[in-house]
């Protein structure tokens, strides 16, 4: 049993208070790897191949990983565990960050050395700090949108809802008429899964309540808490969420809205170039808009998602490993970025960027969506934690707990499992 | 395990004989001893070292967070059977009943439906007709697809807007909380691996002499009686290895319920399940835990199954050796070997 860091790893695990003690840990050039998910938008090889053919001694070797969220973390995690230096840059979920963190499988990161933070959006900055130490570099980012029918919206006379109450009276509208008639209401992602946990925050951080406070305290057994659930059990008890949506992920939700049988729908900006698409494959391509999340009194809010660059600890060449990353996060990066594969960037400027506007309109419900966002709760356990939020949710929707109850026994569950 | 030879049941005038009879025998014990050894070795490296070592794992706990720095302590510490008695207590103890249970019920309904259909494959492979290559083939393709990628073909099938409820008519939410999830996992895991009983029963059917038939037909016997006095007792042996591998296999399900319905579903989730569950949140020690019960009823489920139904799975070869050779030497040592290798054959 190794009880100390290797000395390479320098994140001052010891001392802890020593705010630039990781300084002096970024040291060694070289060739390095990314370790990073299954890159579906094919423009990840243009972006390393910017950094290979100005740095032909340090090159980066990309290294794909799974599709699947989980089946990234778990070879990162069994990488960390055995120190093996075979990934040098992490390509983290933002959720991950505490758990990496907290098990110093990644080194922390001297903030001044990262001038380029100052210009992202704040609240993905938030994302990769743990215990108010910075950890990874926020790269992409993510929010929700609320999509909509802007073609029944504008038949029915009325502008695209901010609050519940409007969508709701939007939607009456909307069923009035004769092709609205079959439609339904809402649907978000609703599946015990991860999409779950995002969509039952978002529900009850629009209400005004908290999951985890910003104490690091979990405070869910709320008014608050219990308004904003209600909105989703009332929802499918209505028939407002058509019942299927209790077995929708990201992909079914927006197949139902592709097929126009959703008239709002709550999804992730990758959905917009999809649902545009002209080939046929959208039955509503042309007919939609979106906004950014409606709340109880006014805007919603967002649960936030995105990536984060990070170094693993074991990896040998950290400088490079950093100025890769500086690289990644640069202006002209990200927008390169943006342009090919319509992510969502983290440095602020680009959003309100007039070409990118005009070629992504979404940028700017998005930027609002982003920066309103608040984040999953950071904890170690965090797999721990979505899970008991996505019991609580899934037992609610379900009919299998009254609302209060669930959030009663989370608050409970929570409580034994965060204890800051 | 080496037999010592009964030297006091032999005449006394006979020694010499017998002494070279001895010796002939040890050297042939220590040549097979050492032709064997290699296999040993391998067989004690991938299979006896890796559950040694989860046994071993599951006697500990990793380092939790330390609240002052908000780091993980490293290192984990021995506690003992501490792992095991979480299982039972509370409400780990309530997921882990209903794992069981729901393990147990898909294996006991999976077997006996996957039998049946089995058997009634393999019948239909072994008659004679026209385009019976395709019928084999056709019977064949659902055993030869990865479960993983048949998972993913059922889910698209039972999904709300999928073809199952197409051809119903009504819309079933087959992935959520209730009998349709588990109908849906049941089905999957039949439609997959009936093909594998049908082909080891056709096998063991093809042994069958025609003249048996023929001479049942002489007989008067009805097309059941043929059946039931003939095919089955004759096919048997074949039939009790499938279902055993089936059932060894269906106790450790985990790719349908997880892809088809999804983690942490009460209704479908099984000991497997909860293995990966404590694994995946990086918990080694209570996922070894559940991993070595797991693997000791897989073992006591195989063992129950080679005693009760005498499923032949040594071989006929041990079998007569037992009756035949009274007051020979080797007896109980062949006999346990294979059965403790087949159960954790099962488990690894």
């Amino acid at each position: 049993m190794v009880l100390f860091a290797s000395a390479c790893g320098g994140d001052g695990g010891d001392s802890g208070s020593d705010g630039g003690s990781a300084g002096g840990a970024l040291e060694g050039r070289g060739p390095i790897t990314f370790a990073t998910g299954k890159d579906t938008s094919g423009n990840l090889t243009n972006q390393v191949a910017a950094w290979n053919s100005q740095h032909p001694d340090e090159k980066v070797t990309v290294s794909e990983l799974p599709e699947s969220a989980d089946a990234q973390r778990q070879q990162m995690v069994q990488n960390a565990q055995n120190k093996q230096d075979s990934f040098s840059v992490l390509n983290l979920d933002v959720v991950w960050t505490a758990e990496f963190a907290a098990n110093r499988w990644v080194v922390e990161l001297p903030q001044d050395q990262f001038p380029s933070l100052g210009n992202a959006i704040p609240a993905t900055v938030e994302t990769a700090k743990y215990r108010d130490k910075l950890y990874a570099v926020p790269i992409t980012s993510d929010g929700g949108l609320l999509y909509y029918r802007k073609d029944l919206l504008d038949k029915a006379g009325v502008q695209a809802p901010t609050t519940w109450a409007e969508m709701q009276a939007a939607c009456q509208k909307v069923k009035a008429l004769p092709e609205g008639k079959s439609l339904n209401c809402y649907a978000g992602q609703f599946e015990k899964y991860e999409g779950l946990t995002v969509n039952f925050s978002e529900a009850v951080n629009s209400a005004g309540g908290v999951v985890v406070g910003k104490d690091g305290k979990p405070n869910v057994d709320t008014p608050e808490a219990l308004a904003g659930l209600e909105t989703l059990t009332n929802g499918f008890s209505t028939g407002e969420i058509p019942k299927a949506a209790i077995t929708y992920k990201e992909e079914e939700g927006r197949r139902a809205f592709q097929e126009g049988n959703l008239i709002f729908h709550r999804n992730w900006p990758y959905v917009y170039a999809l649902a545009g698409k002209t080939d046929g494959s959208s039955k509503i391509a042309g007919k939609f808009a979106v906004a950014p999340l409606p709340g109880k009194d006014g805007a919603g809010v967002s649960t936030l998602g995105g990536h984060n660059y990070a170094i693993s600890a074991f990896a040998k060449n950290k400088a490079t490993a950093a100025d890769f990353i500086k690289f990644m996060a640069s202006e002209e990066r990200q927008r390169a970025n943006v342009e090919k594969t319509s992510q969502a960037p983290t440095w602020a400027s680009l959003y309100d960027d007039a070409a990118l506007q005009k070629q992504f309109p979404y940028l700017t419900p998005l930027k609002a969506s982003i920066e309103k966002a608040q984040p999953r709760p950071t904890v170690v356990k965090y797999g721990d934690v979505t899970a008991a939020i996505q019991e609580a949710a899934y037992d609610a929707l379900t009919n299998k707990k009254p609302p209060k109850q669930a959030l009663t026994d989370l608050q409970t569950k929570l409580s034994s499992l965060i204890t800051n | 395990m080496s037999a010592s030879a009964p030297v006091a049941d032999r005449p006394v005038n006979k020694a010499p004989k017998s002494g070279k009879q001895r010796r002939h025998d040890e050297g042939t014990g220590k040549l097979a001893a050492i032709l064997l050894s290699p296999t040993m070795l391998v067989l004690g490296l991938v299979v006896l070292f890796p559950i040694v070592m989860a046994l071993r794992e599951s006697l500990f706990q990793a380092g939790g967070v330390d609240p002052e720095t908000g780091f993980v302590n490293e290192g984990s510490t021995f506690v003992g059977l501490k792992n095991y008695a979480d299982i039972f207590s509370g409400p780990t103890g309530e997921r882990f009943w209903n794992a069981f249970y729901n393990t147990t019920f898909f294996t006991v309904t999976c077997v006996i439906l996957e039998t049946i259909l089995g058997v009634a494959m393999a019948l239909v492979m072994h008659k004679a007709f026209k385009g019976r290559a395709i019928v084999r083939a056709s019977i064949l393709v659902p055993w030869a697809i990865p479960t993983v990628v048949s998972a993913l073909l059922w889910k698209w099938i039972f999904q709300a807007d999928g073809a199952a409820n197409a051809i119903i008519g009504r819309q079933i939410l087959w992935s959520t909380e209730g009998w349709q999830s588990v109908l849906s996992v049941i089905v999957a895991d039949t439609w997959k691996t009936a093909p594998f009983i049908g082909l080891l029963v056709l096998a063991g059917l093809q042994t069958i002499p025609a003249d048996v038939y023929e001479a049942a037909k002489v007989d008067g016997a009805s097309a059941w009686q043929q059946f039931v006095r003939i095919t089955l007792p004759l096919v048997k042996p074949a039939l009790l290895v499938a279902v055993l591998f089936r059932m060894l296999d269906t106790l450790r399900i985990f790719d349908l319920p997880f892809v088809l319905v999804g983690p942490r579903k009460e209704s479908v989730e099984t000991l497997s399940m909860l293995a990966y569950d404590e694994a995946f949140n990086t918990r080694y020690g209570p996922a070894a835990a559940y991993a070595t019960i797991l693997f000791i009823y897989v073992a006591v489920v195989a063992f129950a199954f080679v005693k009760l139904l005498g499923a032949d799975v040594l071989g006929d070869a041990v079998q007569k050796k037992k009756n035949n050779n009274k007051g020979k030497r080797v007896r109980k040592a062949p006999a346990g070997v294979p059965e403790a290798g087949l159960a954790s054959g099962g488990g690894a």
